[in-house]
Formats: structure tokens, sequence, C-alpha cells
């Protein structure tokens, strides 16, 4: 590389100029120098601070909040076959039967599929998936339903789904236990316990290049009013398809990164996959309704990930797992890997306006991870 | 071209009608078209992939920071046409604007322009991002502005560069008049010197020119280039200089001049480069290692005139012929010259030195047995090593 040689020729040749500016050569064309060449062209030192930078006026030049600093151009939600927006609020409850037992059976069928997609616009990632999309479905059921997962590989891979809740082993979806090779298939039973906000995840070897290649996605068991007696108006609030729910904005937000080079660092942050997309396609809020955010950390190669939220304040259930907040009044949580919470905020008190939400983790937010809430009088 | 009649040959070749020397022509080609007709059409080559992603490579060949950003000249080499996805800054998207714009065919250039906000004096890494997700970094090791070409950044770049080529050549010259005192021996020893001087020059400069040509596009084979080039030049000013015999006197002080001027262009565009990039300064002395050590490029010089008497006019058109280049390297260093043409110029510095080499050894050999002879006299021997001693030991003043 060019600059290479530059700079070994620059620790060999040295800095005549700058020799010539600080030490003074007494010769006629010295002062020169020292007068015109030096504070110009180059710094006294690296720590040459205080100067007046040469970009007057540049860096505020117009782009919306994040003025230059964003990816240019925009993801084809189309073509990827998955719009990060629309995965918000898309949940998949299942078919719904009725055991003899008169008890809840959800079934839901995945398959897991080889997909190249678009992750910052132009960049393409050579993803796993669940159902041709990262994250992904985000499976949504109520405390003590039957579940009921068909699970085909129609990867290249060995793939498996490993939920995180209460179940036998022989449902763990670990080598020897639910892992199948490409074409086969298996059915994953168990009872959807405890009630929070929880994930699954492909359990196949290496575990590290099956997550980051796409293989999660939200798993979410609602509480069962009638278990829980002492907060059973927080639990209908949680319950999906309550009168006491829709009066809440939910959205499921899955933070993942991706490593497009395989160096295991990420090259792209997001929440939802796609880089920026919350930027370019600031989330809707209604100012009156509160809002509440299943929020889960699939970042792979970081330790944690975490969310900052501008201008206000929520509780946080950690787990999702209680109906009291484990946090209250934060701005910003962190989580390490399959950790995951609930967010419960509003902007009642606030006037209308766009409120940027993104990971305090500047560099993941440079990359990819931010994104704003346009909160209005009432959502159309 | 119907005209042409074929020569008449007496040779084995039986001579034929016009066209049955075209149909000789046309049947190696026509074979290379129907080759590359089935290679396309059959596409053997389908059959051999793995579906591996093609090769992408990228070269960036010039920087230019300046109050709008930063701005990359990048060069493709890839197998198949690369896609600029989207460009990092210190590990942050941002807008980039590319000229031209769309997908960038094996060794196809073009300019990215990013409006960053960079910070004077401190390092920025710039990554470049295709479309199948492969990061190519940039480290701008230090950032300051890039010079213009005005007179308020020209001028003092050339005050610099007459203190690097000129005035040692100049200092060198003006033993002149000590010199001419010298015995035959004497002549033979400083011209021996000579010798061991662009020896070591030589090397130098072909080491730097390789150096360089290791940071251009695979696709522009910068090594072969540049021993290609030398050689090239070598060839061409033998032939020029021998036109009339080989050169002596005044001629082959010129030929010394203007391989040591080519050298000191090379140097110059180093100097030239460090105006570009900035960097933390080094002392004074540095500028006066300079000066010790290109003084033996004077005495290189004058050495062939010893026994002719030029006029003051010629020293100096010789003074500058060896110095003034420096001056223009520094003014292209700091515009920023891309690698390959900066290769490319010490490349022609390299193959005149070698031509002066082989001419001063013709200079100091005539009129003896041989060349081996010659050199193996004490005088020759001693010259050529003090030679390259002088420049070894006062590079040390500038290589750090």
């Amino acid at each position: 590389m060019p600059d290479s040689w530059l700079r070994q020729r620059l620790s060999r040749r040295g800095l005549i100029v700058s020799s010539i500016a600080t030490a003074g050569l007494s010769a006629s064309g010295a002062a020169l120098l020292a007068g015109q060449v030096a504070p110009k062209d180059v710094p006294a030192s690296r720590a040459a601070s205080g100067r007046a930078s040469p970009h007057a006026g540049h860096a505020v030049a117009s782009h919306g909040a994040h003025g230059n600093m964003i990816s240019v151009g925009d993801v084809d939600s189309a073509r990827n076959g998955f719009d990060p927006t629309a995965m918000l609020t898309d949940w998949e409850t299942g078919a719904v039967s009725q055991l003899p037992d008169g008890r809840t059976l959800r079934s839901f069928e995945v398959i897991a599929v080889d997909k190249e997609i678009e992750i910052v616009p132009g960049i393409m990632f050579p993803a796993w998936t669940y159902n041709g999309r990262v994250p992904g479905p985000a499976l949504r059921v109520t405390e003590g339903d039957r579940l009921r997962i068909v699970f085909r590989n129609g990867g290249s891979h060995p793939h498996s789904m490993h939920f995180h809740g209460i179940h036998s082993a022989r449902m763990d979806g670990v080598p020897g236990a639910g892992l199948i090779a490409p074409g086969a298939e298996f059915v994953y039973e168990f009872d959807a316990r405890p009630f929070g906000c929880h994930l699954y995840h492909c359990h196949a070897l290496p575990l590290k290049r099956h997550i980051h290649k796409g293989m999660y996605g939200p798993f979410v068991i609602d509480p069962d009013p009638s278990r829980h007696p002492e907060h059973a108006a927080a639990a209908r609030s949680r319950l999906l398809g309550t009168p006491e729910n829709k009066e809440w904005q939910e959205f499921a937000m899955v933070m993942n990164g991706f490593d497009t080079n395989f160096d295991d660092e990420n090259e792209v942050y997001a929440v939802n996959t796609v880089g920026h997309h919350f930027v370019k396609h600031p989330i809707r809020v209604e100012r009156a309704k509160p809002v509440r955010i299943y929020l889960i950390n699939v970042t792979e190669f970081d330790p944690i990930n975490s969310l900052h939220l501008h201008a206000n304040f929520f509780d946080y259930y950690d787990h999702g797992t209680t109906l009291t907040p484990t946090l209250k009044t934060v701005d910003t949580v962190i989580q390490c890997q399959a950790q995951r919470g609930i967010l419960e905020f509003t902007f009642k008190e606030h006037e209308a306006g766009l409120y940027m939400f993104h990971a305090h983790q500047s560099e993941f937010a440079e990359l990819g991870w931010m994104g704003m809430f346009d909160v209005t009088d009432a959502v159309a | 071209m119907t005209e042409i009649k074929p020569p008449a040959e007496t040779g084995a070749a039986a001579p034929g009608p016009w066209y049955s020397e075209l149909t000789w022509l046309a049947l190696p080609v026509l074979l290379l078209a129907l080759a590359g007709t089935l290679l396309f059409a059959s596409d053997p080559l389908r059959l051999l992939d793995r579906g591996a992603p093609p090769v992408e490579k990228l070269t960036f060949e010039r920087t230019i920071l300046d109050e709008t950003g930063i701005h990359l000249k990048i060069r493709a080499g890839g197998s198949e046409p690369m896609t600029i996805a989207q460009v990092q800054v210190d590990a942050a998207y941002w807008r980039f604007t590319q000229e031209p714009v769309g997908d960038l065919a094996h060794i196809a250039t073009a300019w990215l322009h990013i409006p960053y906000p960079w910070v004077p004096g401190e390092a920025h890494r710039v990554n470049v991002v295709t479309n199948l997700g492969t990061p190519f970094e940039h480290e701008i090791a230090v950032a300051v502005a890039t010079p213009k070409p005005s007179a308020v950044e020209l001028l003092p770049q050339a005050l610099v560069g007459a203190f690097v080529g000129i005035l040692p050549v100049a200092i060198g010259l003006m033993f002149y008049p000590v010199l001419r005192r010298a015995s035959q021996r004497g002549i033979t020893f400083i011209l021996a010197l000579t010798v061991g001087l662009l020896l070591f020059l030589l090397v130098d400069t072909l080491e730097d020119a390789l150096e360089l040509a290791g940071g251009t596009a695979a696709a522009l084979q910068g090594h072969v280039l540049v021993i290609v080039v030398a050689l090239m030049t070598f060839l061409a000013l033998l032939a020029i200089g021998r036109r009339s015999g080989v050169p002596t006197g005044l001629a082959l002080a010129t030929y010394i001049a203007l391989g040591i001027g080519l050298h000191n262009l090379g140097e110059g565009l180093a100097i030239g480069a460090a105006f570009a990039t900035g960097a933390a300064g080094l002392g004074t002395f540095l500028v006066l290692g300079f000066t010790l050590h290109n003084i033996t490029e004077g005495i290189g010089i004058a050495a062939p005139l010893l026994r002719s008497r030029p006029s003051l006019m010629t020293f100096v058109g010789l003074a500058l012929l060896a110095g003034a280049p420096a001056i223009v390297g520094m003014w292209l260093g700091s515009l920023a010259v891309s690698p390959h043409w900066a290769a490319l110029a010490l490349a022609v510095g390299a193959g005149a030195i070698l031509q002066v080499i082989v001419e001063v050894g013709a200079y100091l050999s005539r009129g003896r047995g041989g060349v081996a002879e010659t050199l193996a006299s004490p005088a020759a021997i001693g010259g050529i090593a003090l030679g390259i001693t002088v420049m070894y030991t006062t590079g040390m003043l500038v290589k750090v």
C-alpha cells in the first residue's frame, strides 16, 4: 500500500519541513519556511489541538439528525423477503387447537433455509435463516400452552431449535436431542413456561457461526392472568389480544450483528438485521399509548449490547419473568448475549417529534444500530 | 495493401502469391477467435465452480484531504467487476459519492468522496466495503490537509528541494579547482569514487522503486515494470550516448548529472510525500544530513571534467540538472501522485544511473587493458570502496 511506503519514507526522510520550522535554519529561506509551511501544513505535534478545524461548518451539513454519518441508500425489503419494521409487530401465534384435557395446543412450523440477505444497503450476507428471515419468526404463546414446533432442516448444515425455556433434555435442541441433518425433521414438544421474553436459536456446532449466520428468533410467553392474581392487571396488559394489551404499542427488537468478512468482528450492527433501518424508517408511535419493547440480544463476538432511549426513561423487566420491574426509571440497559428483557415507557408527556434510540456503545451505533421513534399525536 | 508484392526471396521458403501469406497470418488468429468463442459458449469453468465468491482486490492510489473531507482514488483488481456498497470511516458508516458511479471492472479506477470531518494531526481508518461484505482498509496515519498547487505551497517546497538537491551538488562541484590538481592516479581514484557513489545510488533507487511498485495494483505488475523500464532506459541512454563514441568530458558529466538528477527526483518525491501526509518532525540535522549525503554527487559530476576547462555556466547548468529535479519531485510528491507513476520515475532514474556506471567505467579503463585490469588497480578499488562507504555512512544520517 502506498501509505506504508509513505510512512516509511516519512520516518526515514523525516520531516524536513517541520525540522526546519522548529529548529529553524538561520539561512535566508528558513524564516519563510517556518512562517508559512509549518503552522499551515504540519501540526507542531500530533496533539496539536485548539487549532481551527479545516471543516468550517462542514459537518453540520443537514441530512437529518445523523448528518453524513450514515450508510448510503436503502435496503430492498421485498428482495430480502422481510421488513424490519413489519417484524416489530409480526407475531406468530401458531395454529391453535384444544387438547383433550382442555389445554391449548399451539403448533408452529419452522424451516431452516440458506438465504442471501441484504443487511446494509448493497452489502449481501450469506445467512442461515428460520423461515427465510433474520431474526426468525417471533413466536408468541401464553403461559401454560402446550407447544408443538415442527422443525424441518432445508439448509446445507445440521441445525436445531434450542429454546430458552423449561423443557426436558430430549427437547433441548442440542446435539443428540433434536439437532437434525439437512432434509430431516424434528418435533419439539413442551409446555410454555416460564412467562417472559425469551428466544430460541440454533445449537449446532460451532455455535458461534450458527448464531451469527442468523439462526435466532424471539420466543415470548405471555403471563396467564389467572395464575397471577396479585398482578392480574399487569398480566392482562401483557397478554396478547386482551383489551388492556391493545392499549399498548408492542415491538419485538432483536439486537444483532453481522461479520461480513468472517474475521470474528461485526461489520454491521442492527436491530432486526438491517443497519440504520429505523433511522431511515422511524418507528411510528402514538403519543398517548404506552410502549413495550421485547428486547433480545443475540450479538455475536461482542460481550454485550445495549439500548439507550433519548429524552425518556423506562422500566425494565429482566427476562420479562416478573410482573414488577427489575429496574425502575433507567434510560440505558445492557444485555449479554441471549439476555433479554421488556422495556416499558410512554411519550405521553412529550411533544411530538423524533426521539432517538441506539446502542450506547458508540461503535455499534455508528455501524448501524440506531433508530428513531416518530412520536405523533395519532397514528394514521 | 493490395499493391504490395512480396519481395522475391531466394531462401528455402517458396514465395507464393500475396494472399497465401495473409492466409498463414489469418489461420492462427482464426484459431484464437474460435477458441475464445468455444470457451464462452461451453463455459467449461462452470464445472470447476465450487461456489467460491469472486476474488476482490482494491488498491488505494491517492489520498487527498481537504475542507470537504476525504478523497480516495481506488483501483479495483477483482476477478469480476466490484461494487462499492458502503464506506466506513473510523468504524462508522458515512455517506460517500463515487466518481464515476457504477461497478468497477478489473483495473478500473474511481474516486470516492467522503464528507468526513477529519481531525488534523490524528489518524483515521477508512474501510471500503464491497457488496460481498469485504472491507478494504486504508489507514491515514497522520491527517493533514493535502497541499494544493499554489505559490504559497510550492515556494517553500522548492526551497527545501533546493537544500536537498541543488545546494549539495553545487558544494560538491566547488571542489573542482582542488580536484584539477590531482595526478593521473588521483583522477582514477576520483572516477572510481564516482562509480562507487553511483553503485550506491543504483541500489538505493531500485530499492525505492520496487518498494513503491509493491504498493501498486497487482494487475499493473509493478515489479516487472520497474525492471523493464530501468533496462529500457539504460539501453536508450546508452544508444544515445554512444552515437559519437564513448562519451567523455562534458558529455559524460552531463549524463552523470542526468542520472543523479533522476535519483534526486525520487528523493524529492519522498520528501514531498512527507508534506502530503504530514508527520511529527525529526531534527534540522536531517536536512544537513541530506546536504552531506549529496555533496559526493557534485564531486562525481566534476570527475570527468578534470582534463577540460568548462565555463562557470556549465557548472551552474550541471548543478541544476542534478539538483533541480528534487524540487519537481517535491511538488509531485506533495500532490499525492499515484505510486505507479512514482515507481516509474524511479525506474527511469535507476536505468540512467546504470548507464553512467557503464560509461564512467569505460572512461576509466580507456587506454588501459581491460575493465578488469583497471578495476584491479589499488586506486580504483580504493575509490569505489570509499565512494560506497561515504554514501553509506552519510546515509545513516538520513535513514532513521
